[in-house]
């Protein structure tokens, strides 16, 4: 099956569109789409959607199976599992929020001068990403965290300090074809200073692909975030963070399996979204597959 | 004369790079051990020492230098073989760190036939079947595997088979029963077992591997999977196998022998470096099934603190990163002809 060729794109709301409809048609990434959205509504309606509140105890009513007017049980102190899932979206989506506005900023600024001005301050930059990639995420989050002490604001920081190498490593390769691009020297004849010409010529032509892989990295984020939550290293009881309520429904797991099932579900799912949406993300903005399909 | 000498130029430009990217790695862990909110003399002192005492450690430590000598100092001794002591057992670090690295690496090493026997086959059966539905459900079950909280899994998986059908080994390295039994010849409790010819302890031994390495393995074959399939598209996508096809050979004959023999070199270099990101899980798994390898080792002491043996633990692993990446290297230049 071949698509009608496809029109230049008059805006960048069209082609959005276009984006979305070529993601909704594929069950992989649309399935991904449904769960994000799932995730934002929960998470903006949290007081609406719960059943109870996430924090009251109810001691007559500890380790509740499934069903009797909570839908996914109780936990050892006899709070909703189901309320604090919800609750706990807002802290997820908060994690992906905040490392995005660090590791985006960060990996842009680094990836275009890095690429852009070239020689010494490349080679020296790009040693420096190689070091912080020299280490798995979660080990060098886990050292920054040591050092910082344990919180969901400094897991936060430290799963953004660790990153941003990838993305410094995709806005420099990208810089590097647009360097010698004729407009770029135009710009540079006109008298542009380095500086803008970064700032206006090549931030712009980078942003879509460090989009896109932000999108593939937000699963490696949540995953060492429930990882840090889940050493005792992310957020600390009682918030309801997700990987937090593991490391707790881990003393209760053989006998009561919901403490640990839900929040693992939650986790699996909006992960395996964000996988299965950069994976479409990519499908949907590489010309050849596009063509193919 | 030249060729050689280009090599050379090569070669030192690369251990150049190397010793570069180690000196960060050491400056890295510096930053991250000064940054510590804790007080390093309080944690050896105690905290009700005299101030003459204090006095005397601070100096010993040499914390009234500036900074840039306190780092040659750590330099020196990193380099010289002393990472220091860990305050909870009183041992060298280092020493401690040996003594739990066969755990980790009995662990690990399983995980990975799996994970490379898993995910080789995987994706070559992906890329053969491209955009077909083989393709499809290997793409999500390995999704799958790269999106689950393995520590997470590692819960379900203890209370499914373990708890529930009791096909395996709970917690540990083998049963309570056997711990003490064999002695500690090589750390590697397999090979241990069965030099001290003691059957059971390696059936038990292999009993409680299983489970962990396992979902470690399967894990890591998503990467594995994911890299073949690209591999073998490429090599699908050259003249050369329409011309072996052409000749007669069968579809078989030409997938496996032509193809997958061009890729070889590559997959090796990628199963390197999935070797190691394994010790990324094998933190967290390691914590979930009480395993005394590095993973816990490295937990345990983050929980209490100890930021001397937390530090090696994080160099170790770069470290390791860094030689993996180089031996992927080495390897490759090594069997792809191409590269001589």
């Amino acid at each position: 099956m071949t698509a009608a060729p496809v029109p230049r794109l008059p805006g960048p709301l069209l082609a959005a569109r276009n984006i979305l409809t070529f993601l909704l048609r594929v069950p992989t990434s649309a399935f991904g789409l449904v769960v994000l959205t799932i995730l934002i509504v929960t998470a903006g309606f949290a007081p609406w959607i719960a059943t109870h509140d996430p924090y009251v105890q109810d001691l007559n009513n500890v380790l509740q199976a499934p069903g009797n007017g909570h839908l996914f049980g109780t936990d050892e102190l006899g709070r909703d599992i189901f309320s604090r899932l919800v609750w706990g979206a807002r802290i997820t989506l908060t994690i992906i929020f905040l490392v995005s506005i660090v590791v985006g900023p960060i990996g842009l600024i680094v990836g275009t001068t890095s690429g852009y001005l070239g020689g010494r301050f490349d080679t020296v930059m790009m040693r420096i990403t190689d070091i912080f990639l020299s280490f798995p995420s979660l080990i060098l989050s886990l050292a920054f965290v040591a050092a910082l002490g344990p919180s969901l604001n400094n897991a936060i920081i430290a799963i953004g300090l660790t990153a941003w190498p990838p993305i410094a490593r995709l806005a420099r390769a990208e810089t590097m074809t647009f360097r010698k691009a004729d407009y770029i020297a135009a710009a540079r004849l006109q008298g542009a200073s380095p500086l803008r010409i970064i700032v206006k010529s090549i931030m712009p032509m980078c942003l879509p692909s460090v989009l896109i892989r932000l999108t593939l990295n937000m699963a490696t984020v949540i995953l060492t975030a429930a990882g840090l939550g889940f050493l005792g290293l992310g957020a600390q009881p009682p918030l309801p963070e997700w990987g937090a309520m593991i490391a707790t429904g881990r003393r209760y797991m053989i006998d009561s399996w919901w403490l640990v099932t839900f929040p693992g579900l939650a986790i699996l799912c909006v992960s395996l979204a964000f996988n299965l949406l950069g994976d479409g993300l990519r499908d949907a903005l590489d010309p050849k597959q596009m063509n193919r399909r | 004369m030249s060729i050689n000498h280009l090599r050379l130029r090569s070669a030192l430009g690369q251990a150049g790079t190397i010793a570069v990217t180690l000196l960060g790695l050491l400056m890295l862990t510096f930053i991250i051990g000064r940054m510590m909110p804790a007080d390093p003399v309080r944690a050896i002192v105690g905290e009700e020492a005299s101030p003459e005492i204090y006095q005397q450690v601070y100096l010993q430590l040499g914390l009234d230098r500036p900074v840039w000598e306190q780092f040659l100092r750590y330099l020196g001794d990193v380099l010289t073989g002393d990472f220091g002591t860990s305050i909870r057992t009183g041992k060298p670090v280092i020493e401690d760190i040996l003594h739990v690295m066969p755990a980790t690496m009995e662990l690990a090493t399983f995980a990975i036939l799996i994970g490379a026997g898993l995910g080789i086959p995987l994706g070559v059966t992906a890329a053969v079947n491209k955009d077909r539905w083989p393709d499809h459900l290997v793409r999500v079950f390995s999704l799958f595997g790269h999106s689950m909280p393995i520590f997470w899994t590692g819960m379900i998986a203890l209370i499914v088979f373990y708890a529930g059908l009791g096909w395996v080994g709970g917690s540990g390295r083998m049963s309570q029963f056997y711990i003490g039994m064999v002695p500690d010849r090589t750390g590697f409790l397999l090979i241990d077992s069965l030099i001290s010819g003691q059957f059971d302890v390696f059936a038990s031994a292999i009993n409680h591997l299983i489970l962990p390495a396992s979902l470690l393995g399967y894990s890591s074959s998503a990467y594995i999977t994911r890299m073949t399939r690209s591999f073998m598209l490429d090599q699908l996508g050259q003249e050369y196998m329409t011309t072996a096809r052409v000749k007669g050979l069968s579809r078989g004959q030409t997938i496996w022998r032509h193809a997958f023999g061009n890729i070889r070199v590559q997959l090796v270099t990628i199963v390197a470096l999935a070797y190691g990101s394994l010790l990324e899980g094998a933190v967290l798994i390691e914590t979930v099934f009480a395993w005394p390898g590095f993973g816990q080792y490295l937990t345990s002491n983050l929980i209490i603190g100890d930021m001397n043996a937390v530090m090696t633990c994080v160099l170790i692993v770069g470290v390791i990163f860094i030689a993996l990446n180089l031996l992927s290297d080495l390897l490759y230049r090594l069997f792809d002809p191409r590269t001589k």
